[in-house]
């Protein structure tokens, strides 16, 4: 039998070597210091008490966050990560603490994060055994990782790391986890760090493609009604100067999905508003008139297309996405680019040439005017009646001039917290998209802020999924946090409720709640709240928890039944879309 | 259409692998009807055989998704036209049963099987080929009393030219000569 064998390249960029052994916790933390980890979230336990007793010898290089569950050390760590350039990382014990990471990592990998998730696991002799806090927590996250590994020896330790790292961040990013024994975490090891830049089994690095980028500019040069539709892609491989260049030299109107919001400003004359079941009238309705859609690193989630039987039959597609998988998955393309956004758009900017399709942007006024008068003017200056989130969210955007970091939960004030703040900032939108994880709101809030402690961090999470995750109050408490949280409080899980309005025959099953006093709450946890009912103190109490120096918690009471409007229905199409 | 599709997936010897594969093809409710798994040409890569009946829509997304998981090197997906494959089958007989005639010794010859061990009591047969043409052995011998009877899943060879290995010199050379292009945020 013929053998041959394809060498692996060593690029030896970064090497960091010792003289003396030393133990497989100390690999671990000398490990993400290379990395440029300088915060970790995480909470201890039996498994992983090596690792967190030698974190005591780093504190000046790492801090690390004690949350109250592990659950919001990965919504914090995702956070982290989402505004700024540097990982997301999380500790968690074996067992239960690797089990309560699980939503966390899902969360994650659906919005395709960069995070690195480090478990212990019990001693390598007792793995299989149904030992004390053992779980197989590399079969429980196979399905919600990019990619996962055990480490049971001490000397895999560097070499694991480094490559959870390259695969977290490199091409379509996303969760990864390494699950370490006991054991390898006291074995002493030689250590030597040689950062991972090559697999050879993955190929994050793209050959451009040259050939569609050609006649994708040919289609955007003779396109009558182009529409751009600018996903997290154009975020995670930092491609928003040149986005906003491709749109502005086109002239081409921009469509954003929810996890795109932010890669473009949302005050530019040609941003079109949010696509999708609670995203603006005019990018919905004519998706369906466009002629040619390019959709730039995004997936056409269900949540975006509607009934795919009715989605933009009429319009030729040209997709860029660096997940080959997801090209074709839901949508059958005309141009397949199979790169990544920052690449192919520095490459199609000079093919394309500088255009201008007012008359058609003037369609997007016409229904953008209509969306205005039946619903947004409604929701952002109402005269009366209880306070409305979409209020409560235009105010807030208005006060900070668009320069805050939002972070939201999920449910209605989610999509208010969308589609009324004037994002302006890249990156400056954090919410959970794929897996609408109730619960993420508050410690991603607390994530947000560790990461940008320069910048306001306003959390909206509604009363429901305050309630899932509120224990990070003491997080927050504990290492004075200065997030803004604000509860919209409707005493209904509202997004349910409005399922129940329109689609069950107004059968409230199980949706309003009887709340506990959160004022006293935050108070009990020592940070300031205040809860306002009425209308005129909104601004005041707005200003008092911008200007406050710490950790604020404002609860706001409003309209107990609203519905988020407009909608596209489960089951209809885009062109379908409900105003009222 | 429905049809038959193999699957030939070239991986690193990554622990969990099969598990992560198999995920894939379970979200999608497609049934696993065959599957080997081998050591292939290129030293240190595996190679899995999965035979599954399916949409072609269907097989070319899964497929995807399969060659997107990170220690997947290629995927193939094949009609059956597409290579040239082969199951094996062994047959357990009583060897009571060769005394009534030359029927199994027939039978043998008949299918080119071959008869490997023989027993006072057992003998063993082997059978490679199409799996068409083992069941119609399987029921040729079963009046005669089949005591036991195994077959593997498929293994397969490509018919087309171009080989993993030059697959996986263009991922090399792809990589080496390509800009520094891991992603950060900001």
């Amino acid at each position: 039998m013929k053998t041959a064998k394809v060498k692996e390249k060593t690029n030896k960029k970064t090497q960091v070597e010792t003289d003396t052994r030393i133990s497989g916790a100390d690999a671990i933390i000398q490990s993400l210091i290379i990395e440029g980890v300088d915060t970790v979230f995480g909470y201890p336990g039996g498994a992983i008490m090596p690792l967190y007793d030698k974190l005591l010898d780093y504190e000046d290089k790492i801090r690390h966050i004690l949350v109250r569950h592990e659950q919001g050390a990965a919504h914090a760590a995702q956070a982290f990560g989402m505004v700024s350039d540097r990982p997301g990382v999380c500790l968690a014990t074996s067992g239960p603490g690797a089990t309560n990471l699980i939503t966390g990592v899902a969360n994650a990998f659906l919005d395709s994060v960069p995070t690195v998730f480090i478990t212990a696991q019990v001693v390598s002799h007792l793995i299989g055994s149904d030992a004390f806090q053992e779980t197989d927590i590399i079969g429980i996250s196979m399905p919600v990782t990019k990619w996962n590994c055990q480490v049971k020896n001490a000397e895999d330790i560097p070499e694991t790391i480094a490559k959870a790292f390259y695969i977290a961040k490199s091409g379509r990013p996303g969760p990864v986890l390494i699950d370490i024994t006991k054991d390898a975490q006291i074995e002493k090891l030689d250590f030597k760090y040689k950062k991972c830049d090559y697999l050879r089994s993955y190929n994050p690095k793209l050959p451009l493609k040259t050939k569609a980028l050609e006649s994708a500019a040919i289609m955007i040069n003779h396109a009558e009604r182009p529409m751009i539709l600018a996903g997290h892609g154009i975020l995670l491989s930092g491609a928003e100067k040149e986005f906003k260049e491709f749109a502005e030299k086109t002239g081409i109107p921009v469509a954003s999905t929810l996890l795109g919001l932010s890669a473009f400003p949302s005050d530019h004359r040609l941003f079109a508003g949010m696509l999708g079941m609670h995203g603006n009238y005019a990018p919905n309705i004519l998706t369906n008139q466009a002629d040619l859609i390019i959709a730039i690193g995004m997936r056409f989630d269900d949540r975006v297309t509607g009934n795919l039987k009715k989605y933009a039959k009429q319009a030729s597609i040209i997709h860029i996405e660096i997940d080959n998988a997801e090209i074709n998955k839901n949508v059958t393309v005309d141009i397949e680019i199979h790169n990544d956004a920052k690449e192919a758009l520095t490459h199609l900017i000079p093919l394309v040439k500088p255009g201008s399709h007012e008359k058609w942007i003037r369609e997007f006024r016409i229904l953008d005017k209509t969306e205005n008068d039946k619903v947004i003017k409604n929701e952002t200056k109402p005269e009366s009646g209880e306070i409305k989130m979409g209020e409560v969210v235009k105010t807030v955007s208005d006060m900070t001039n668009g320069d805050a970091i939002i972070v939201t939960d999920v449910g209605q004030h989610q999509m208010y917290a969308a589609r009324y703040y004037k994002y302006t900032k890249p990156n400056s939108w954090v919410t959970s998209g794929g897996m609408g994880t109730m619960g993420f709101g508050l410690p991603a809030g607390m994530g947000a802020k560790l990461a940008r402690p320069e910048k306001h961090v306003i959390t909206f999470i509604g009363d429901g999924g305050f309630q899932m995750t509120m224990q990070e109050l003491g997080t927050i408490m504990q290492y004075k946090i200065p997030v803004k949280i604000i509860i919209l409080n409707n005493n209904f899980l509202g997004m349910v409720r409005q399922w129940q309005h329109l689609f069950f025959e107004k059968r409230y099953a199980s949706t309003e709640l009887v709340n506990p006093d959160f004022v006293a709450i935050s108070k009990a946890f020592n940070i300031p709240a205040k809860k306002i009912v009425k209308r005129e103190d909104l601004k005041g109490a707005l200003t008092e928890m911008l200007n406050s120096e710490g950790p604020y918690l404002l609860e706001i009471k409003v309209e107990k039944k609203e519905n988020v409007f407009p909608m596209v229905a489960p089951g209809a199409g885009v062109g379908e879309i409900r105003i009222e | 259409m429905k049809q038959e599709y193999t699957i030939s997936l070239f991986t690193e010897d990554h622990i969990g692998i099969l598990g992560q594969i198999t995920i894939i093809l379970t979200r999608r409710q497609i049934n696993i009807e065959s599957f080997t798994a081998s050591e292939s040409a290129v030293q240190g890569v595996y190679l899995l055989t999965i035979v599954v009946t399916t949409t072609n829509e269907m097989v070319q997304k899964v497929a995807k998704q399969m060659e997107k998981l990170v220690d997947v090197l290629k995927v193939f997906v094949h009609t059956s036209e597409q290579i040239v494959y082969q199951e094996i089958a062994l047959f357990k007989v009583s060897t009571k049963s060769l005394m009534s005639g030359n029927i199994i010794d027939h039978i043998v010859r008949a299918h080119q099987a071959r008869i490997l061990e023989v027993s006072p009591e057992y003998m063993v047969i082997e059978k490679t080929g199409h799996r068409t043409e083992i069941t119609k052995m399987l029921t040729q011998l079963e009046p005669y009393g089949v005591l036991q009877f195994a077959k593997s899943g498929r293994v397969a060879i490509t018919k087309q030219v171009k080989e993993l290995y030059s697959y996986l010199q263009e991922m090399d050379e792809a990589n080496s000569v390509r800009p520094e292009n891991v992603k950060s945020l900001n």
